[in-house]
């Protein structure tokens, strides 16, 4: 039977809509009302909050649990301390990513881990002789993310912890009168927190924030507002913009953390004696610069694009476009459709005002300002619209990282 | 000889493969006769109405090895051909835990999880193993044989390419596909997956028809061979056919005929006749002779190389390997009709449960016991059970309301130590019904008829020698290289003009189609 999560029953009447769909076998929302924008637009401009607790969450503890963490994570887990967490990565042993996740050190032998897929198998059958317990606690909590420039007011009026808490760091505190674990991170690249809740607690928490949260306008949002979210902060999502290489069948399907735009998590790799699982690999990676394609972004042309549409008859699509899906990039030249790579998730960013997209290039397609041709579709004709490389994250506040937020 | 009627090609034995050789005999242009010695198609595939309004599945009862080409090539879809999916698969024991599949991936996680939280990861990455090796294997299905002990240079070429194959396969996909090949189911689920009723499910594939458990080294094989169907276009899925497996060889059979073939049934078929060393017709059981340049035997090896033609005429190397070709029929059949569906408790009212295989064998151990009773010449006391309720999908396999319920049986020894099947057929019927009666209690009070169909009546019925389903094991020494015997595994016979198309030959048994599509490239081949 589909599964709900703790907070299932207060967010039940809050959708408009009455879609669900399902995540990870758990009840969730497209929506919870009939404008995904406006939906996104809270995050960007008041507070939102969601339900992420359908995440997979594992506890690691044990006096090997910080050498176990730094031989199966490709970052250096010995850089996260006690109060603080870590966006890391796992890889195989041929240096491909398998998953990203939050990891938190909530004491000097204790680690919290959020997956997008099951891993304890996979954890545990490393972790065999260490001296190390790894335990699924996915249905003991339910987790919140309260996101956006008024995400602090809110949580603030709950606890005084929250005020003085870093970008990346965490606090256990008291909500409501129930223990919560607060971390200011998310997936919206706003300012924002995920708050952890036992889930017998659950509800009280969900009603105390709620209410914090009416006077700044606080907006439950569902899977697509996040998703406009996710990539104007340019955050790769697993299935989506790349593939967990233990379920790939082939290399072509797999890729690398430099290939994900991962590699500044290597920065220190000289000076990190660690032997964690994909290092030959990634050391070779980067000795031989075999990398395949960088991970960038992508500014669509906007006259090219109106142009094509103006041409075929038609108003210029915008609102609504969001494919998270592949789409083909040609090289610029007068040879036609010279292939160079993809994009992974392309859209429509109100904010931006502009279509933007996550896109695979090869090395010399790279440069900020290179030009390269985007295949879309106008009425049922494959055409190519005139992009730009750009950084990523298309958007990227200084509250989300600012001190005193 | 010239008033005798005259085809281009005879097929013996209007099952499956039969049918399938011949339509593609037919497509090619040849003028093609199937001969069916009982009163109507379908060998092993067909579906009776003992009783007004309930169809049985007497023999087989579900269809996903049948090759996808032939689906296209013979153009079944025109022809009626119908597969409907099963959403479900339940897997239960007598203590009331069961686990219940589907198609919904985190649906399957939490069901297994409920078990096992480290299997129901397992699964995903034991599936991804499969997908694989059944990626990697699906090829060998399609193609004829290599001949390795042939000097012929083009068929040392042929064993070259297929060697020069399986050597640029991934290593670890060599490695499982030798492990599937040469060892037990058990001992690779016991790589992934801990829990004793995860693992039982996960077996019951590993010893359809065959005397072997899933701790038996032949388990791999048999297990591989079962997964390696599709529905769809997914690997290891199955589908009911429309009106049963009955139904799908009707469709064979129309899709012959509008190919231009004919069917004659009631008509046995006597010997094949040679002339000159070469096949040049057959004589019915009534006497009469009809000539053919081709003569196709869908028949199992011993009947192809011992009945059909003289095996003295047979180089004594073959016939002794024919010999030598185990049967050893171990499954069978118990239908039932039922007023109402069976009751599991705590799901009371749950149709769905039953829309896919329902299957009694709950751990490796369980199964494992009752393979002991075979090898001791005895039915197992507490039987393996693969039940179908076909009606809670089709409903006209039953009166509205009614069921009609297969269940495929194991095991039950061709050669019983102490009896014989003649004695033993109801005893069968009461240890099949009251295991069922266990698992779902009340199921006594809904039965209204009992068919019981052991290996003795396979044998005397289909003709399949001692009732093997596959007619001959599926084990490694009889598979591939071998099937039906070294030297002999590309569907022709050392009789020219006389060809073998039935299970017996490559790919294998299940209703597949596979040997009766290759040994029709073969013959169109050989004509040039």
């Amino acid at each position: 039977m589909v599964k709900r999560t703790p907070f299932h029953e207060r967010l039940e009447p809050l959708n408009q809509p009455e879609i669900w769909e399902h995540w990870a076998g758990y009840l969730a929302a497209p929506r919870y009302q009939y404008s995904d924008l406006a939906e996104y637009y809270s995050t960007r401009n008041a507070v939102s909050l969601f339900d992420t607790s359908p995440l997979f969450k594992y506890k690691f503890s044990g006096p090997d649990a910080e050498a176990f963490l730094s031989r199966v994570l490709a970052r250096d887990i010995r850089k996260c301390r006690v109060g603080q967490a870590q966006y890391t990565i796992w890889c195989n042993e041929a240096g491909y990513v398998m998953e990203d996740g939050v990891i938190m050190r909530v004491s000097a032998d204790e680690y919290w881990l959020t997956t997008a897929e099951p891993n304890l198998r996979y954890f545990r059958k490393l972790a065999k002789g260490a001296n190390v317990t790894i335990e699924d606690i996915s249905t003991q909590y339910g987790v919140l993310a309260i996101q956006g420039p008024h995400s602090l007011s809110t949580l603030g009026q709950l606890s005084d912890d929250i005020a003085e808490l870093r970008f990346f760091r965490l606090t256990q505190t008291k909500m409501a009168g129930v223990d919560v674990t607060v971390s200011r991170t998310g997936f919206t690249g706003d300012l924002g927190y995920e708050i952890w809740v036992a889930a017998d607690d659950a509800l009280t928490l969900f009603d105390a924030i709620w209410e914090a949260g009416k006077g700044y306008n606080m907006t439950a949002i569902g899977s697509a507002a996040l998703s406009i979210a996710r990539i104007e902060a340019g955050l790769l999502l697993i299935d989506v913009d790349f593939h967990n290489a233990r379920f790939a069948w082939t290399d072509a399907q797999r890729e690398t953390p430099y290939e994900l735009g991962w590699g500044w998590m290597f920065k220190k790799l000289h000076s990190d004696d660690r032997d964690f699982i994909g290092r030959a690999a990634i050391e070779k990676e980067i000795a031989t610069g075999s990398s395949r394609w960088k991970t960038v972004g992508l500014a669509v042309d906007w006259r090219d694009y109106d142009r094509l549409h103006r041409e075929a008859g038609i108003m210029t699509p915008k609102e609504g476009v969001l494919v998270q899906d592949t789409m083909s990039i040609y090289r610029r030249s007068d040879i036609p459709w010279q292939y160079a790579g993809y994009a992974s998730s392309f859209m429509w960013s109100s904010l931006k005002k502009q279509h933007v997209a996550i896109a695979k290039l090869p090395f010399d397609l790279c440069e900020p300002g290179t030009e390269v041709d985007l295949e879309i579709s106008v009425i049922r004709q494959p055409q190519y619209v005139l992009s730009r490389v750009v950084e990523l994250p298309f958007f990227n506040p200084a509250r989300k990282t600012a001190r005193q937020a | 000889m010239s008033k005798n009627r005259k085809y281009d090609a005879i097929v013996i034995g209007g099952g499956h493969n039969g049918l399938v050789n011949g339509g593609y005999l037919a497509k090619a242009g040849l003028d093609v006769l199937v001969l069916e010695k009982r009163p109507f198609i379908g060998g092993a595939a067909i579906t009776e109405e003992l009783i007004p309004g309930f169809k049985f599945t007497t023999f087989s009862y579900a269809l996903s090895l049948i090759r996808p080409d032939i689906v296209q090539d013979l153009n079944l879809a025109e022809h009626g051909m119908m597969t409907l999916p099963m959403p479900n698969g339940f897997h239960a024991n007598a203590e009331g835990e069961y686990i219940l599949l589907g198609d919904d991936h985190y649906q399957n996680y939490h069901e297994i999880a409920r078990h096992s939280i480290e299997d129901a990861e397992a699964y995903d990455d034991y599936a991804h193993m499969l997908g694989r090796v059944q990626h990697a294997m699906k090829p060998l299905m399609d193609r004829v044989p290599p001949n390795p002990y042939s000097d012929d240079p083009a068929d040392q070429a042929d064993m070259a390419e297929f060697n020069e194959y399986m050597e640029g396969l991934e290593p670890d996909v060599q490695e499982m596909i030798q492990r599937f090949y040469t060892g037990s189911i058990a001992d690779i689920l016991d790589d992934y997956f801990e829990s004793d009723l995860v693992k039982g499910y996960m077996s019951s594939s590993s010893i359809i028809g065959t005397m072997c458990s899933p701790r038996s080294k032949e388990s791999g094989l048999v297990y591989l061979l079962h997964v390696m169907g599709e529905r769809d276009g997914i690997f290891g899925e199955w589908g009911f056919h429309k009106e049963g497996n009955g139904g799908f060889t009707k469709v064979l059979r129309r899709a012959f005929e509008a190919l231009g073939g004919t069917v004659e049934c009631d008509v046995g078929v006597e010997k094949v006749i040679e002339e000159n060393g070469k096949a040049v017709g057959v004589q019915l059981d009534t006497g009469e002779v009809i000539s053919a340049d081709v003569v196709v035997s869908s028949l199992d090896p011993r009947r192809t190389f011992m009945q059909l033609v003289d095996p003295a005429t047979m180089p004594s190397e073959l016939i002794g390997a024919i010999e030598a070709f185990k049967f050893q029929g171990s499954a069978s059949k118990v239908n039932f009709a039922l007023s109402d569906l069976p009751t599991f408790p705590g799901l009371e009212g749950r149709t769905d449960i039953f829309q896919g295989f329902t299957n009694i064998g709950p751990t490796i151990e369980y199964l494992e016991e009752a393979f002991q009773d075979a090898l001791e010449g005895r039915i197992s006391k507490r039987p393996f059970i693969d039940g179908c309720i076909q009606s809670t999908i089709d409903p006209d396999m039953a009166p509205a309301g009614k069921h009609i319920m297969s269940c495929f049986v194991m095991y039950t020894p061709y050669h019983l130590a102490e009896s014989n099947w003649d004695t033993e057929r109801e005893t069968l019927g009461d240890i099949v019904q009251n295991t069922l009666n266990d698992i779902f209690p009340g199921f006594h009070d809904i039965v209204l008829h009992r068919e019981v169909v052991t290996p003795l009546d396979i044998e005397r019925v289909v003709g399949i020698t001692e009732g093997n389903i596959f007619q001959g094991e599926l084990f490694a020494s009889q598979m591939f290289f071998n099937r039906p015997a070294p030297g002999w595994n590309q569907y022709r016979t050392p009789l020219s003009g006389y060809y073998q198309c039935g299970s017996g030959n490559h790919p294998g048994g299940c209703v597949m189609g596979g040997p009766g599509k290759l040994a029709a490239q073969q013959i169109l081949k050989d004509r040039g």
